[in-house]
């Protein structure tokens, strides 16, 4: 009695994501809660558990392949002391099983394998399903057919797949000249995807103002002194609450553009953008405005963590009706972002650095700190954008009015 | 959950829809308010492809002499001629029940409405919910203020389909594929038969060149057309068209076009959006309401059997959780059963420059093929349209006999992306009407043989 282990959907949303790895060796005996495989999405790495107790007869789909639909078997677990030397491949789906065998070659040619070993193809070479249209267009455009991924029936290279290649020349590089290709991960190509649109379509505008931080500064030192330990505010916390304060205070600010409607929010779901070694996410800190500055800076330190470790659940990222992003701490000193959609706005926050000011008609200095909105002309006007921008600079320069 | 899949409607969409589903292992119920296999098998494709198969026959019989056969005497039997396509139909919805029953789709009759969250009521009774709906209740036909039908004077195609008696004359308002097969129809049975069609030309979702080419022969049958023209105005057994004329009009038929069966359904009861008269779908069937999903006639055009069963499909595949292509409608074919018969897939000449495509074009005559003038058919055309620069076949269409049967040819040839170089390296048999498909790939080229 053989169990086909499938791909398993990690989102209701996701329809396929990368075999990362594998845990486990063909023929190693696996328990109830094993972790046997790493499934890699467009934004997070989850773990696959054996959910009955054998052995970890058969591999299918190998570790690194990208693009693996959901429920296609992936692995035959066998029970323990069973004959698994002329195991069948359950058939969950033939379609799948065809097109993941046209995967694995391909992932490999890309890493700069010679050998088509592996699934499907044996013998001489493999042999690269193409219609003849795909083939004459691909010669035209002088790309290499096997370069290029399948989507017809059975993996075939049709003429949607060249197109494909011809708009993204680089995934179609060889290694040469220098450069090495390196496949996009799912993430990349949602971050990609993602904000090609949002320039693409959105009308921003941009505002900016300078915020000074010195009240801030010793505010935060005097709390941080006060908590002994048991917490540590940072400049961003700060700014979190500040942004919810604002939101609050001007709700004409706080809305997302939608074809038919706008949608008001009335919870501050501030998106903090966090770099991991795969790209940029944003986790959300959940109703800002109701929350302290010591919740706060516990909650982003939690969320920044298992965003850098990939381990962020949908609803982790999903969502948010505001999004900061900080370059500060790089010593950038003012940049603009692009939004998030479908949020209307984005705050990008440079350093805060000693600047000579003018207090009272004299020179002084001040530690200054820029920033710059991003505005969604569709769903917030210049005017509406300016106060919101006016009074996020207000909570930053008093920030006990936060309190209020 | 009693069901994993309600398929309300049992035409060519839902049943096709209902039977994938079974074979994907889902527990399918189907609920029908008339006839399983819907309009299509019962009111609509096969009982007219009887009733024209008959008109055929009669044409052939009465023209016999031409062949070198003696017939005396050849007329119709116009009452036998429909029960003749009423037992067809029967016949086929007693198979569509058999097919169900097969695979395991409990069928239910009667009048489904949704209720929300997943709710159905079958003639007012609540069913036990299933984890998913399709809807597939398919079309009717469009009607004009002024030119309602009321079943004698004014007819639907379900009117002259059951004829009780040949009238002098037939007044068809639409020249769409509906409107031309009874036009078609019932000139061979003698009739005299005027077609009014707004557009500026007959058959107007064809290439212009067919649309020439088929009212030029629809014209020396006897049938009478006026493109560009409305019907004014009803006489007690005339018609007064917008151009003044006034044109014998016994019965009237509409035919100008269909509306999908959207209302009494309960979709006000969910997230689902009605536009131009069909429920709004994304490529899969889905609707705005989660675990909702429409296909067929009644998610919009083209309204035709073949697409309806696609999408069927498609949509049960994507139920299951497997990942199919949706249906692509520039590769769905269009038939019109007249004689003669027009068929297409793909883009019309008009369509493919439209789209700033350089292109070849191929034709070829009935005239200069072998079998067709052995069958005493020589009049049509197979035309071929390609990309100059890659060799794709954007298009093709034909007029003439056979051109329904013969279009799935490139219509497989489009799903495999052939070029024309593999066009024209496949073998067609001689002698056959499909050796004209290779000479018109041929003549695209410049490299026809036989003009």
């Amino acid at each position: 009695m053989t169990t086909p282990i499938t791909m398993p959907a990690l989102s209701p949303t996701m329809t396929e994501g990368t075999l990362a790895r594998w845990l486990f060796e063909e023929g190693a005996a696996v328990a109830p809660g094993d972790v046997i495989a790493e499934i890699e999405t467009d934004k997070a790495t989850m773990e696959v558990e054996a959910v009955d107790e054998g052995v970890l007869a058969k591999i299918l789909v190998p570790g690194g392949t990208q693009g693996v639909a959901v429920g296609t078997v992936i692995a035959v677990l066998a029970e323990e002391g069973e004959d698994v030397s002329d195991i069948q491949v359950p058939v969950a789906d033939a379609q799948k099983e065809a097109a993941d065998a046209a995967q694995t070659p391909k992932a490999q040619v890309a890493q700069g394998g010679g050998a088509p070993a592996g699934s499907g193809a044996q013998g001489t070479g493999p042999r690269i399903p193409a219609s003849p249209l795909a083939r004459r267009i691909a010669g035209q455009k002088g790309l290499d057919i096997a370069q290029i991924a399948g989507t017809g029936p059975h993996g075939r290279v049709v003429k949607r797949d060249v197109e494909g290649a011809v708009a993204a020349p680089f995934a179609a590089a060889e290694v040469q000249h220098g450069t090495t290709t390196i496949p996009l991960t799912p993430m990349r190509r949602i971050i990609a995807q993602r904000l090609t649109e949002s320039k693409a379509t959105t009308p921003h505008f941009y505002l900016e103002a300078a915020c000074t931080l010195d009240a801030l500064l010793a505010a935060r030192a005097a709390l941080n002194a006060a908590a002994g330990g048991a917490y540590k505010i940072s400049v961003n916390d700060f700014l979190v609450k500040a942004v919810a304060a604002a939101l609050m205070a001007v709700p004409a600010a706080h809305v997302a553009w939608g074809e038919d409607a706008l949608t008001q929010f009335h919870s501050a779901d501030i998106a903090v953008a966090v770099a991991t070694p795969g790209g940029l996410i944003t986790p959300i800190v959940r109703a800002a405005q109701t929350k302290g500055l010591a919740a706060i800076a516990q909650e982003v330190q939690a969320l920044a963590a298992r965003a850098r470790a990939g381990s962020l659940k949908a609803q982790e990222y999903q969502g948010g009706s505001f999004t900061l992003s900080n370059l500060g701490m790089y010593g950038v000193e003012r940049f603009s972002a692009i939004i998030n959609p479908p949020q209307a706005l984005i705050l990008a926050v440079g350093a805060g650095e000693p600047r000579v000011v003018a207090v009272d008609g004299a020179p002084a200095v001040r530690t200054v700190m820029s920033v710059t909105l991003s505005a969604d002309h569709r769903a917030v006007d210049g005017a509406v954008a300016a106060q919101w921008l006016s009074a996020f600079k207000r909570f930053v320069e008093n920030p006990v009015e936060m309190l209020a | 959950m009693d069901h994993d899949l309600i398929v309300i409607g049992g035409g060519p969409g839902g049943y096709v829809a209902a039977i994938r589903a079974a074979q994907l292992g889902m527990k399918t119920a189907l609920v029908e308010r008339a006839e399983l296999g819907g309009v299509c098998l019962n009111w609509g494709c096969i009982p007219t492809k009887a009733l024209l198969r008959s008109a055929e026959v009669l044409h052939l019989a009465q023209n016999a002499q031409a062949f070198g056969v003696n017939v005396q005497g050849a007329s119709h039997d116009l009452p036998k001629m429909v029960r003749r396509s009423r037992d067809i139909s029967a016949q086929l919805a007693g198979g569509i029940k058999h097919l169900l029953q097969k695979h395991k789709v409990e069928v239910r009759a009667g009048e489904a409405v949704l209720t929300g969250q997943g709710g159905v009521t079958v003639d007012g009774k609540a069913m036990p919910r299933a984890k998913n709906i399709i809807l597939a209740t398919g079309a009717r036909a469009r009607t004009l203020p002024g030119l309602e039908p009321d079943g004698k004077r004014i007819w639907t195609a379900q009117e002259a389909m059951t004829p009780k008696a040949l009238p002098k004359s037939l007044l068809v308002v639409g020249a769409g594929a509906i409107g031309i097969e009874f036009a078609s129809f019932y000139n061979a049975l003698g009739a005299k038969v005027t077609v009014v069609e707004l557009a500026d030309r007959i058959l107007p979702a064809e290439d212009a060149e067919i649309s020439v080419l088929a009212e030029k022969a629809f014209i020396s049958k006897g049938i009478n057309i006026f493109t560009k023209t409305k019907v004014e105005k009803l006489g007690k057994v005339t018609a007064t068209l917008s151009n003044g004329q006034e044109v014998d009009a016994e019965k009237v038929l509409l035919a100008v076009g269909i509306v999908g069966n959207t209302d009494g359904i309960g979709l006000e009861k969910t997230q689902a959006k009605v536009g131009k008269g069909h429920i709004v779908t994304g490529p899969l069937g889905e609707t705005g309401e989660p675990g909702l999903w429409a296909i067929g006639d009644v998610a919009g055009p083209p309204w035709l059997a073949h697409k309806a069963s696609h999408e069927g499909v498609a949509c049960a595949e994507a139920i299951a959780g497997l990942h199919p292509h949706p249906v692509d409608p520039l590769r769905i074919p269009g038939c019109t059963y007249a004689s003669p018969q027009v068929a297409s897939v793909g883009l019309s000449e008009q369509a493919a420059k439209d789209r700033g495509k350089s292109l070849k074009i191929g034709r070829f005559p009935f005239l200069a093929n072998g079998k067709a003038l052995a069958m005493g058919e020589a009049e049509g055309l197979v035309k071929t349209i390609f990309d100059a620069e890659t060799g794709e076949l954007l298009g093709a269409h034909m007029i003439g006999a056979e051109a329904t049967e013969m279009i799935q040819g490139f219509a497989v040839a489009m799903g495999l992306e052939t070029t024309e170089e593999d066009l024209m390296r496949t073998i067609f048999p001689h002698p056959t009407l499909s050796e004209m498909m290779h000479e018109s790939v041929l003549a695209a080229y410049g490299r026809a043989i036989h003009t």
